[in-house]
């Protein structure tokens, strides 16, 4: 039993950080309709944005680590910003799959550029939040977990009051159902976007801190399988669904701790791609997906 | 002017014959990617043998040039520079590499060519096995596994072990295999078994699972990043059991990723700069003055010991003829390394004894030489 809810929170904690990475596929697809596959190498920016900005703050701190997470998040999305500005508005007009090999190529230009200012070597991540573990009746808590949890459940439910209740997110899901209405309506597209590509380079900032203060190495391609799970599970949840995106991502988690745990753990990426599959047959736009309802 | 420039480049490129450049030497190295300290180190102590041998005058009155081109630590990518040492530079020995996988993938290439590889530090025996060219100047994982089991039966005094092998790695595999064979034969019990991949950064979830287990140690025969990950990890689960692996785990990162959580974890190697004979002592000396004083690992001493061997052979062949090459190296008998006395057996493997090392205030300590 206590093996039981150890990978149950090891499972959680996993499926959080895919979360925070999925959302941003989620948010850029539901703008946009075109996988930015550059999303986990923002991912990796930010874990070495929070790896630098660490050396000059406490370390072990609650509010170190928030401080670091917080420079992470502002430096992405202004990263996240300028992609979108200089390198996909450029395309808006020309055909998704051109788009889509910029997305790629933007992809293995900051890996390749981020080993040259980085290096290739594996880096210590330093321990930003205090390294204190809690035993509950066998149960084994780390604060790196809680952390991890709490704060993107936090900024989940931000994210979901951004969306919802403020007057960009009701513009970003306007754009998200029928952009050329929308500019009708005297909505900004340019500034929407921009914004969205903000905040999803943000919430993959975040993502990027807590893996790394929770698998501490961190090199300049430790976005690539991070982002491919995140994708897998934005797909999974219904891409272009926030709490599909969320969603997806737990299961993820979940089916790849208790795969990893057991006798089967060779075939981990195997039986998580095969539950993907077995999903998609029999609900082709994902769990929360709807073919036709709005998406964001 | 102009026509003399032409005649003379002319001439260079007429006069090509061998016997005129140095005897070219090649090596494939991880210089950069996830392996680079490894690469590194082994390719540090390479140049040092090499600038030695051609400061005190080369070898058959020609100078030796060590080629040296990077893998990037890549699956594939081995093969491709092999094949260009071989092809454009002319090798007539290949130095290489650390990884068995990455060695399993040029041999193939080395033999089919009939040129003389040595590996510095593949200890998978499958590497030598690819043919009569393919030779190395460390012991095999057979023994490296059998003797962290002697070791951990007989100094740890442990019974009951979890076995975490890195199913994507040769070395891991062939580690873990003659590990469970010697401590199942000594008596002890093999509590579970898991499992997971280079690259992977989460192992809670096989952590979690041993701890369920319940057992008294831990054999991680993987590489120093995904050790030192194991370690932390398994602190934060609240084991403090010791946990041990072979030479995958010699890194300084080893101790910067793992913190103080690799405290009182041992690994089994090939040499460490602590042991008290001259050859050893004079040996980092050199390496200290020639790299701003850095401390050579047993990577760097294997890379060593490996560009020694082949020179040392070729001088014994009196040519570079491959095949008489071969037949010297085939032929070294206790040669007296940085690594140990060397003796190349007739499954082209080398004979000699391992050093345990245990990590203590954030060092490497040497804790005892088991002889084969």
């Amino acid at each position: 039993m206590t093996e039981f809810l150890q990978q149950l929170l090891n499972g959680i904690s996993l499926g959080a950080i895919y979360a925070l990475i999925a959302l941003g596929y989620t948010m850029v697809y539901g703008v946009l309709r075109f996988i930015n596959f550059a999303h986990s190498d923002v991912f990796m920016v930010g874990a070495f944005i929070g790896y630098y900005a660490g050396q000059h703050l406490p370390h072990g701190t609650i509010g170190g680590g928030l401080a670091a997470m917080a420079a992470a998040m502002v430096g992405c999305a202004i990263l996240g910003i300028a992609i979108e500005r200089f390198v996909y508005r450029p395309l808006r007009s020309s055909s998704t799959l051109n788009v889509l090999i910029t997305a790629i190529g933007m992809s293995l230009f900051l890996e390749y550029t981020g080993q040259l200012v980085f290096g290739a070597t594996p880096r210590a991540y330093p321990a930003l939040f205090p390294s204190t573990i809690v035993s509950v009746h066998g149960l084994i808590i780390s604060m790196n977990q809680v952390v991890v949890i709490v704060v993107a459940a936090i900024l989940m439910v931000a994210l979901q009051f951004a969306v919802f209740r403020t007057k960009i997110g009701t513009a970003m899901r306007a754009v998200a159902l029928n952009p050329a209405a929308a500019r009708l309506v005297g909505i900004n597209i340019d500034v929407v976007i921009s914004f969205t590509f903000g905040l999803g380079s943000a919430l993959a900032a975040a993502g990027g801190v807590l893996y790394a203060i929770n698998y501490p190495s961190i090199d300049p391609l430790m976005g690539v399988v991070p982002g491919l799970k995140a994708f897998i599970a934005a797909v999974l949840g219904g891409i272009g669904n926030i709490p599909g995106a969320a969603l997806g991502a737990l299961i993820l988690g979940l089916v790849e701790t208790f795969v990893d745990g057991s006798h089967w753990s060779t075939y981990k990426d195997a039986i998580a791609f095969a539950i993907l599959i077995g999903i998609l047959l029999f609900r082709p736009a994902g769990l929360l997906g709807r073919f036709t309802a709005e998406k964001v | 002017m102009w026509l003399a420039a032409l005649a003379a480049a002319a001439a260079v490129v007429a006069g090509c014959k061998p016997g005129e450049h140095g005897i070219r030497i090649g090596e494939y190295a991880s210089l950069t990617g996830k392996e680079a300290a490894f690469g590194q180190s082994s390719h540090k102590g390479t140049q040092l043998a090499i600038e030695e041998i051609d400061a005190a005058g080369g070898v058959l009155g020609r100078k030796v040039e060590l080629v040296t081109d990077d893998d990037e630590t890549k699956q594939g990518e081995s093969a491709t520079i092999v094949k260009k040492l071989i092809f454009r530079d002319k090798v007539v020995g290949v130095l290489g590499e650390v990884a068995s996988s990455r060695s399993l993938e040029a041999a193939p290439i080395c033999q089919a060519n009939r040129i003389p590889m040595i590996s510095p530090s593949s200890t998978n025996p499958r590497v030598t096995e690819i043919g009569d060219y393919i030779f190395r100047v460390c012991f095999i994982d057979p023994f490296q596994g059998t003797v962290m089991a002697k070791f951990a039966k007989d100094t740890l005094k442990l019974h009951r072990v979890a076995v975490m092998t890195s199913v994507s790695s040769a070395y891991s595999v062939g580690l873990a295999k003659y590990f469970k064979e010697r401590f199942l034969a000594d008596g002890g019990e093999i509590a579970i078994e898991q499992k997971f991949q280079e690259g992977d950064k989460d192992f809670n979830a096989q952590l979690t699972a041993i701890r369920a287990a319940g057992v008294d140690g831990i054999f991680v025969p993987g590489y120093y990043t995904e050790a030192a990950l194991i370690c932390r990890q398994a602190r934060e689960l609240d084991m403090h059991i010791p946990l041990f692996g072979g030479d995958g785990w010699e890194a300084p990162e080893l101790i910067s990723i793992g913190g103080p959580a690799v405290e009182g974890c041992y690994y089994s190697t090939h040499y460490s700069p602590q042991v008290d004979t001259p050859v050893v002592q004079s040996f980092v000396a050199r390496f200290k003055a020639r790299y701003n004083g850095e401390v050579p690992d047993a990577m760097a001493a294997l890379g060593y010991d490996s560009a020694e061997v082949m020179v040392d052979a070729i001088r014994r062949a009196g040519s570079t003829d491959p095949a008489a090459l071969r037949d010297a190296i085939a032929a070294t008998r206790d040669y007296n390394g940085v690594t140990g006395t060397t003796t190349i057996d007739r499954e082209r493997n080398a004979t000699k004894s391992a050093v345990i090392i245990e990590v203590k205030d954030g060092k490497f300590k040497f804790l005892e030489t088991v002889a084969p």
